[in-house]
């Protein structure tokens, strides 16, 4: 049997499961809540402690050296199985061995499978380094025996909505505090809050976040160190799941019946992992000067109290630079190039011009930052075949052109080779979208220099503003520095030779116009996907001259939605009716726009119209609705409209 | 003093027959010489802490001393400390440095002299000197860079003249004349500030006058029925106590600088003593203060034990740290001198059980006259400081008490820490009052461990300040510094600012970890006062007055990050004036200017402390 010692926290007390949670319970913070509910509900306070204890007994973790080790033991079969290989960095692993020393630690890996914690465990297990405590979503428990084990392995449950629940918040918060504060494991949960079904990094999620960075905020440890980790995966193991998912057909409820049939997939291979352990950033260091003290210093420490702006703005800075820290240590496959280029070139490709445009965006990726496992003595023809080797399941090869695997019936009805079709392509999408947020910044430019009406500086970079706004949450922007943004985006073109600038303006260069148009062809799908989504918020008069013929789809689109789309609505109405008529227009051919299927982008539109102010959030007893201002609508899609000549090649303009 | 121009030599003063007294219902002028008379520099170091004759070093062996016999640690020898200093800091006795024998008088910036005010000044016939030493000597407190500068460089401005006034009709006439002329006046009591608060601005153009309350030092009577006295704000602590005493009768104020320090400067810092749990810290202990100012005598018309008269006038003068005025008298609570004092102490498991034991205390308001908890780090220091034992029976005696501890009870000598106690009054109610707390901190799993330790522990707090000098000799300087704190916040300050000393030193280069150490040594209902000590070795550094500042200021702003306060009694000078603004808020800060602008339009009173 494998020696486990880890190395622990300097400032550890020990102690067993039980003990903390009777520690939350007879805690000030949890008291106070206990009393507060007695008084307001009228009830006695042991009853509402009942309550507190149940609620911990749900939450709680009861890590077990024994269970760890069962686990350690069957993972380890089952990932030699499924992977061929999994990739440490191991200085990664050396700093996060001091950093759980000194004080006590976060970590914060990226989400796209559950693999993820499992495989974490496993590996810091494998590495003798504390197991940390896992902030698991409640429906695992769903899952017998499993859910107990998993509990066992150190995973404590929350459940996904709690916002009302004063002493479940209270419980929760206390609980997650108190392991912080005794350093009694590294704690571990998901910034994205869920897995990422596209596998672009999802905006981050700040309530454990900031219950986790309470405690330095009232000086209760001296430092908390936040851990940034990247997992990816050459293949992921829920791809097809995820694309149906995204397509509307539900996802399964996690059962242990539903994973005893996943084990076929055991006899399939998934490539290589990839896990990149971040430097340990010090919360102390982010903070300094950031934060004012006086708040925490006037209110008793185990008040409940509610975030001063400058707090909230705070952590919301420090997620989404966590997130930005994932996404630039991520490893990325040779694969994701070849996805990236195939989408831009269905329905076939010739199998040579796909490795030379795969080897070409290789070194546009490296130009823009990006982490690429392509070993140096790895031809490009063996990269791509082992691509398709791989995901033989999307793309294949025919007649020397590289072709999607959409082929499931073949005498399907069409709207069955829609939906086959669309899948193919989502899942394709999945890989390209691992570039996507390392390419955002120069491809925006790209894309608003396409769409200025002219090269000045100003109005490109009114244009970029404008459609960073729209996408503030399809992409991971860090708050507030849309001006820093473009500059980056711009200098990253340069550095490629894209564009040139001069004191007013920015203009692609000659060679450049590939780049640009490749760049703005990537990000298509998300700019078209937006407008027809966009459309379907409003309502413009049926006939109107000023418009031009190639607008007519969307029109096509207004006059239908336009009746109901005038009421209020709910998001769970909306999803459904979207991909409806997204649905009906590929089905007719009037738009080659399958990612419009995707829930997650309609999602994303809708929340990015709340932002910009064209559509109305109310909460109400039955959830949020939503009430379209149809002339702001109306705005933002003149930004996209009157502007964008879509598709006009930008030569036109030289 | 080579020319004594104008210094009063012992005697003279008597000689002179003071009118102003004739007027003072002084029944019962004690008067004294005070310990520390005039030219103090005669019997104080010129570049350090404390008395010429008294001082740490190492003997012919290589062993620790103190000299002197004005302490009880005088003339012992003290065989671990040298192992200690090396362990704690690396410190080795073969790098040393010196500092400079004496004051170089060709460095000592020339006096600005306002000729007009010097002939008004002559005619008034108080004291003045314009000598360089009697210059320097109160151009500064006791803050490391001040002591730095005295051993190495040179101040870029001093006092331009010397004033020493024997009443309070001489400091009337002295602030008429600096009015009058147009001169910045900087009281100084008894120098021993450690808040930047005596040092003169540098760009003041103006002559500096150095009010030199010395030899106002006299109890102008006594009240036995009000158990009050009416005392001359120049007096320092040990003189009031002795004179009293005399009496029969103590104030009870003991603060750690209580030999040097004068009761001006405790008004006028807001001290606080070591035993304020029975006496109380100064605000408690004042009835009434005199102060002259450019406006003319701030006073209350009775001395009452408390009156609703709107905001309470004591409180501009009290903290004002020399800004609005000079304080010539006070009356003062005093107390019959306590039939019974006794010593004790506690050993605890780890500070947490400590500070527990002191918060149960606190809330049962029985603490005794002093109770101080000293963490692990000055544990050991204090243990470095015993001295050798005479007889094999004590040292037998300790290996014993020292196996029961560890041994027996199982406390680990690198964690466990130590409260202090004094107990005074009755002889019986001391020993029911001792017992009261022994009980209390045996809950706390607290063993007693002898009267011995205690007496040793406050003995020590004299002699701390001696060590700094010692230090500064072989690379290693040093500083206190302390807060005030609710009960709930105090382990976790106590940590994290320990944490962030060591931290800071070790970013800003300090090849050795530092001696970074806490006591909590007072404490009230609602919070603690902890005291640090923090000192490095700064072999390598090239600029180390430079970093030890950057490190204190890192250490403060932890402290307030923690919920502390910006000084609990040492004040704040000019030291910590940039935390003023977030520690009483803009309108806070306007209120205190605007009682400055109405008090001292001119800015008589220029030393630019706390605003």
């Amino acid at each position: 049997m494998k020696c486990y010692t880890p190395v622990i926290y300097k400032g550890l007390s020990p102690c067993k499961p039980n003990a903390i949670k009777s520690a939350v319970l007879q805690s000030e913070q949890v008291q106070y809540v206990i009393k507060q509910l007695a008084k307001e509900m009228g009830e006695s306070p042991d009853i509402i402690q009942e309550e507190a204890m149940e609620i911990l007994d749900e939450m709680g973790h009861r890590m077990q050296l024994g269970a760890v080790r069962f686990f350690a033991f069957t993972l380890s079969k089952i990932f030699k199985q499924l992977f061929q290989r999994v990739c440490v960095n191991e200085e990664g692993m050396q700093r996060l061995q001091h950093a759980i020393q000194e004080h006590p630690v976060v970590l914060l890996p990226s989400h796209r499978s559950y693999v993820d914690f499992l495989m974490l465990s496993y590996l810091l297990y494998t590495y003798d380094l504390a197991l940390p405590v896992i902030a698991a979503g409640i429906d695992f428990l769903g899952m017998k025996i499993v859910g107990e084990l998993l509990r066992r392995a150190g995973a404590f449950f929350m459940r996904r909505s709690f916002g009302g629940n004063r002493l479940y918040w209270a419980v929760f918060a206390e609980y997650v505090k108190t392991m912080l504060r005794s350093g009694y494991a590294p704690i571990e949960f998901f910034l994205e809050g869920t897995r990422s079904r596209t596998a672009k990094t999802l905006t981050p999620k700040f309530g454990l976040l900031s219950i986790v960075m309470e405690p330095f905020f009232k000086r209760e440890v001296f430092d908390t160190y936040l851990v940034p980790i990247s997992i990816s995966y050459e293949r992921i193991l829920e791809e097809s799941l995820y694309a149906y998912e995204l397509l509307g057909v539900p996802k399964p409820k996690e059962s242990t019946s539903g994973l005893l049939k996943a084990r076929r997939i055991l006899s399939d291979n998934f490539g290589t992992i990839h896990i990149y352990v971040g430097q340990p950033v010090s919360l102390r260091t982010l903070a300094s000067g950031r934060i004012s003290r006086c708040p925490y210093n006037l209110v008793p420490r185990h008040l409940p109290q509610k975030p001063s702006e400058d707090i909230q703005e705070f952590v919301s800075d420090v997620a989404y630079k966590m997130e930005l820290l994932q996404i630039e240590n991520m490893v990325l496959s040779p694969w994701v190039l070849v996805a990236a280029v195939l989408l831009q070139n269905l329905p076939a490709m010739e199998f040579e011009l796909l490795i030379e445009k795969t080897l070409w965006l290789k070194g546009l990726t490296q130009t823009f930052g990006g982490f690429i496992e392509w070993p140096d003595n790895l031809c490009a023809k063996k990269a791509v075949l082992s691509g398709l080797t791989l995901h033989s399941n999307i793309a294949g090869l025919v007649d020397g052109h590289v072709v999607l695997n959409d082929k499931g019936v073949e005498d399907g009805a069409v709207g069955e080779i829609v939906f086959r079709h669309a899948l193919a392509v989502l899942m394709c999408a999945t890989y390209r979208n691992q570039l996507l947020n390392v390419f955002v910044r120069p491809a925006l430019v790209a894309v608003a220099l396409q769409m200025a009406p002219s090269f000045r500086k100003e109005e490109v970079y009114s244009c970029f503003n404008f459609l960073r706004d729209v996408f503030s949450d399809e992409f991971i922007f860090f708050p507030g520095i849309s001006l820093k943004d473009f500059e980056e985006g711009c200098f990253l073109l340069t550095k490629c030779d894209a564009i040139q600038t001069s004191q007013q303006e920015i203009y692609p260069t000659d060679k450049g116009s590939g780049t640009v148009s490749f760049l703005s062809a990537m990000f298509r799908p998300f700019v078209e996907g937006y407008q027809v989504l966009i459309r379907l918020n409003t309502y413009i008069p049926v006939v109107n001259n000023a418009y031009k013929p190639r607008r007519l789809k969307s029109q096509l689109i207004f006059r239908y939605l336009s009746k109901e789309m005038k009421e209020a609505f709910t998001e769970k109405q909306f999803i459904p009716a979207v991909r409806n008529f997204v649905f009906q227009l590929l089905e007719k051919g009037s738009t080659q726009c399958y990612e419009a299927l995707s829930s997650d982008m309609q999602k994303n539109a809708l929340s990015a119209l709340v932002q910009l102010g064209a559509v109305k959030k109310k909460k109400t007893p039955n959830g949020f609705t939503y009430n379209v201002n149809q002339e702001a609508v109306g705005k933002i899609l003149d930004m996209f409209d009157a502007r964008i000549p879509v598709q006009k090649p930008v030569a036109a303009r030289l | 003093v080579a020319e004594g121009a104008g210094v009063i030599e012992p005697g003279e003063k008597e000689a002179q027959g003071w009118p102003c007294h004739s007027t003072a219902p002084c029944q019962e002028v004690v008067a004294t010489w005070g310990l520390v008379s005039s030219p103090r520099q005669e019997l104080l170091k010129w570049n350090g802490w404390g008395y010429n004759d008294s001082k740490f070093i190492f003997n012919k062996k290589g062993q620790a001393e103190f000299t002197g016999k004005r302490y009880r640690l005088g003339g012992m020898v003290l065989p671990t400390f040298k192992e200690w200093i090396e362990k704690t800091f690396g410190a080795s006795l073969e790098h040393k440095t010196t500092s400079r024998a004496s004051l170089n008088v060709n460095d000592v910036p020339p006096p600005i002299v306002n000729e007009e005010f010097l002939q008004d000044l002559r005619a008034t016939k108080i004291s003045y000197s314009q000598d360089a030493e009697d210059r320097v000597f109160r151009a500064h407190g006791h803050c490391l860079h001040e002591i730095f500068v005295l051993r190495e460089g040179m101040f870029k401005r001093i006092p331009d003249i010397v004033v020493w006034p024997v009443c309070h009709e001489d400091v009337v006439k002295i602030v008429e004349l600096a009015c009058k002329h147009n001169l910045c006046i900087i009281p100084f009591g008894g120098g021993t500030s450690v808040s930047s608060a005596l040092e003169c601005p540098e760009e003041e153009k103006r002559m500096i006058i150095s009010l030199d309350t010395s030899q106002m030092n006299r109890i102008l009577w006594i009240d036995e029925k009000n158990l009050t006295a009416c005392v001359e704000a120049g007096i320092v602590g040990q003189d009031l106590e002795k004179q009293l005493a005399e009496s029969g009768f103590c104030t009870g104020h003991e603060p750690d600088s209580m030999e040097f320090s004068s009761l001006g400067g405790w008004v006028a810092t807001r001290a606080s003593g070591m035993k304020k749990n029975i006496y109380g810290n100064i605000e408690d202990l004042v009835i009434h203060i005199k102060m002259v100012t450019p406006r003319g005598i701030v006073e209350k018309n009775c001395q009452v034990p408390r009156m609703s008269t709107g905001p309470d006038i004591h409180h501009f003068i009290m903290g004002s740290e020399g800004t609005l005025g000079v304080v010539t008298e006070v009356t003062i609570k005093i107390r019959p001198v306590p039939e019974y004092q006794k010593y004790g102490s506690v050993v605890f498991p780890n500070f947490e059980r400590g500070v527990a034991c002191l918060r149960e205390v606190a809330k049962q308001r029985c603490a005794p006259a002093s109770i101080r908890l000293v963490d692990n780090a000055q544990f050991q220091f204090g243990h470095a400081l015993k001295p050798q034992v005479a007889s094999i029976f004590t040292s037998f005696l300790d290996g014993l008490k020292k196996f029961y501890i560890t041994k027996f009870k199982g406390f680990d000598p690198n964690i466990l820490c130590v409260a202090t106690l004094l107990f005074e009054g009755d002889r019986e109610k001391v020993l029911q009052h001792e017992k009261q707390v022994y009980d209390i901190a045996t809950k706390f799993g607290g063993l007693a461990a002898g009267e011995d330790n205690g007496q040793r522990g406050y003995m020590l707090t004299f002699v701390i300040a001696y060590l700094r000098d010692l230090g500064l000799d072989y690379y290693v300087i040093g500083e206190s510094f302390e807060t005030s704190v609710p009960w709930d916040r105090v382990l976790d300050l106590c940590r994290n600012v320990k944490e962030r000393i060591v931290r800071e030193c070790k970013e800003k280069g300090v090849q050795f970890a530092p001696l970074s150490t806490c006591r909590v040594t007072q404490t009230y209902d609602a919070g603690a006062c902890v005291y640090f000590y923090f000192a490095f070795n700064y072999r390598g550094i090239s600029d180390p007055i430079h970093v030890y500042e950057q490190i204190e200021r890192a250490a403060r702003e932890e402290i307030l990050a923690n919920g502390g306060s910006l000084s609990h009694h040492h004040g704040v000078g000019k030291l910590r004036k940039r935390w003023m603004k977030e520690s009483i808020s803009d309108v806070g800060l306007g209120m205190l200017r605007s009682v400055k602008e109405y008090v001292d339009p001119n800015n008589i009173f220029g030393n630019k402390n706390l605003l």
